[in-house]
């Protein structure tokens, strides 16, 4: 069930350079989120974002009926929402799209570049009360990107890159030491760049575990409407906003 | 108590408030943010003879209050949503029109020959204007014999009402409406997407894949206010205004321009109820300005 609806500005927190949380209050009960959907959000107050922008779900509070947003200031849109404070009202369209496959009891890898970090926090909750042994690799471009790793190091064991090196390993996430020695995972679920996301797949499909990734994409309704923001599967063209974000790399003609 | 109701060559309408087509899916992408009976129609999704997978991506960019599109009528063939969607949808307590594109003539009358078999499919939009197919679409649209030809043919196998969707990139839009008007549509509807584009100054590279695109939104309502308000003056029958139609204010200035009815596009990606806004707010409006029905207002411009 799509709901439409305005919340409130609980939190606006940098949290890095560029990247901030919104905290957001919703005055009612909060449908069943899945980990993987996401939200389409109306900027107002940018006289060039004229489209609402779809963010992931980063984080879900059902006691406090509040949700989390992690975003990357990026243009004007994200930078107008960068600037969002406490007590503001944000219009929403959610949840959005289809979900991860959370598992039981297995050893799965997270794998987030950059801001694709987002989904993979609700992600890894749900999946540690599921009893999996979970370890998550961050990568980025530098020390800025590598973030929110106290609040994945409470549930999973945490792997970090940078291209120089700064922190954690030298280099981009697919070439972690992880990947070198024996890589027994049951399962990889990754959010990224999309060149990222095409290595991630190369080495699942070469080290036979079966993998899921979240796909970015520009889209202008986010619930299956405009038929804007298709990707190519073996099935055909599908909407990236309701046939995934989430698509299995086997279904995917990469 | 106002009436919002009006018709098309005896069809009825219970308001002048319909949805575009590509933009509001089947309907059913809308079912969870309002009651879809509650529209005076919806046009639902281009529909071809055989399925087409659209263009590649990219498909749409964002521009000065529009957008531009290039979806290319990705759709399943008319046989599919005849046996798949039409049983689901044809509940909906409104007028829903199917939107017909085409190749060549010949697919238009045969997808048209489908959608007429249809009990509960009492409209079809000819689109004769879609600038995102390499053949037939636009083609048609932007040639006076062409529009002639193909509402002509189409005329000749449907019986049911038959609207007919203009492009705005033409010299001199009337010309085309008087064409199909006296080919024998009951009405056309005006305006399909203005043909533009977007480039990337960094990569210097178009950012559609298809180089040209359609553009929508706001950015496009003056253009297609002019183009309705010339078309009035020169046609008899009904003109269902279409452009960046966002609030009951746009729609009322397009109903005064001359049209009949009026549909609401790229809005419902932005915020999905702005059709349901917009009957309400006609509504007030004729409140406000004591008119008892909406037929008053059809061509109400005063010069």
């Amino acid at each position: 069930m799509k709901i439409i609806q305005d919340f409130k500005v609980l939190s606006n927190i940098k949290i890095s350079k560029d990247y901030f949380v919104l905290d957001l209050l919703s005055d009612k009960k909060l449908p069943k989120i899945q980990p993987g959907q996401f939200v389409q959000v109306l900027i107002e107050n940018s006289k060039n974002t004229f489209l609402r922008r779809p963010f992931s779900i980063h984080d879900v509070n059902y006691e406090q009926n509040t949700i989390s947003l992690l975003i990357k200031k990026i243009g004007e849109g994200t930078t107008s929402l960068s600037l969002i404070q406490k007590g503001d009202k944000l219009n929403i369209i959610y949840p959005l799209g289809n979900n991860f496959k959370v598992l039981n009891n297995k050893k799965v890898l997270l794998i987030g570049g950059g801001c694709g970090i987002a989904p993979l926090l609700y992600l890894a909750k749900k999946l540690y009360l599921n009893n999996n042994h979970i370890t998550t690799l961050i990568g980025g471009k530098c020390k800025y990107d590598i973030i929110e790793t106290d609040e994945f190091f409470k549930i999973s064991d945490i792997k970090i890159t940078t291209e120089d090196g700064f922190i954690g390993e030298k280099g981009f996430v697919t070439e972690h030491s992880v990947f070198t020695n024996n890589l027994d995972f049951d399962f990889i679920y990754s959010c990224g760049p999309e060149m990222m996301l095409k290595s991630v797949a190369k080495i699942a499909k070469l080290k036979n575990i079966d993998c899921e990734i979240s796909l970015e994409n520009t889209m202008a309704c986010g619930f299956g409407a405009c038929l804007c923001c298709v990707t190519e599967t073996k099935d055909g063209n599908k909407c990236v906003c309701t046939d995934g974000p989430v698509f299995n790399i086997n279904k995917l003609k990469w | 108590m106002v009436d919002l109701s009006i018709d098309i060559k005896g069809l009825q309408f219970k308001n002048p408030v319909l949805t575009a087509s590509g933009t509001f899916g089947y309907g059913e992408e809308f079912e969870d943010f309002f009651d879809i009976g509650l529209l005076g129609g919806i046009i639902v999704k281009g529909t071809t003879l055989q399925p087409r997978e659209g263009n590649s991506y990219p498909r749409m960019v964002e521009t000065a209050s529009g957008m531009l599109n290039a979806v290319g009528l990705q759709n399943k063939g008319v046989e599919y949503f005849i046996s798949n969607i039409y049983p689901r949808i044809s509940k909906y307590k409104t007028n829903i029109i199917v939107n017909i594109s085409g190749s060549s003539i010949d697919d238009y009358i045969k997808a048209a020959e489908k959608i007429n078999e249809l009990e509960n499919i009492p409209a079809i939009e000819l689109n004769i204007s879609c600038p995102n197919i390499k053949h037939g679409g636009m083609v048609f649209g932007t040639n006076c014999n062409s529009a002639f030809e193909v509402t002509k043919a189409v005329r000749d196998v449907y019986k049911k009402c038959m609207i007919v969707k203009l492009s705005p990139n033409v010299t001199d839009i009337t010309e085309i409406a008087k064409s199909v008007e006296s080919a024998g549509a009951d009405a056309v509807s005006l305006i399909n997407t203005i043909l533009a584009m977007s480039i990337n100054a960094e990569t210097r590279k178009p950012v559609l894949s298809t180089i040209t695109g359609g553009l929508s939104g706001p950015a496009i309502k003056p253009v297609a206010l002019r183009m309705v308000w010339q078309t009035y003056k020169s046609i008899k029958i009904p003109i269902i205004g279409i452009g960046g139609i966002m609030n009951a204010t746009d729609a009322i200035e397009f109903i005064l321009a001359g049209a009949t009815a009026i549909q609401i596009g790229t809005a419902n990606f932005i915020d999905p109820i702005t059709s349901i806004k917009v009957i309400e707010g006609i509504n007030s409006y004729l409140i406000k300005h004591n008119i008892k029905t909406i037929k008053e207002l059809i061509g109400g411009l005063i010069l």
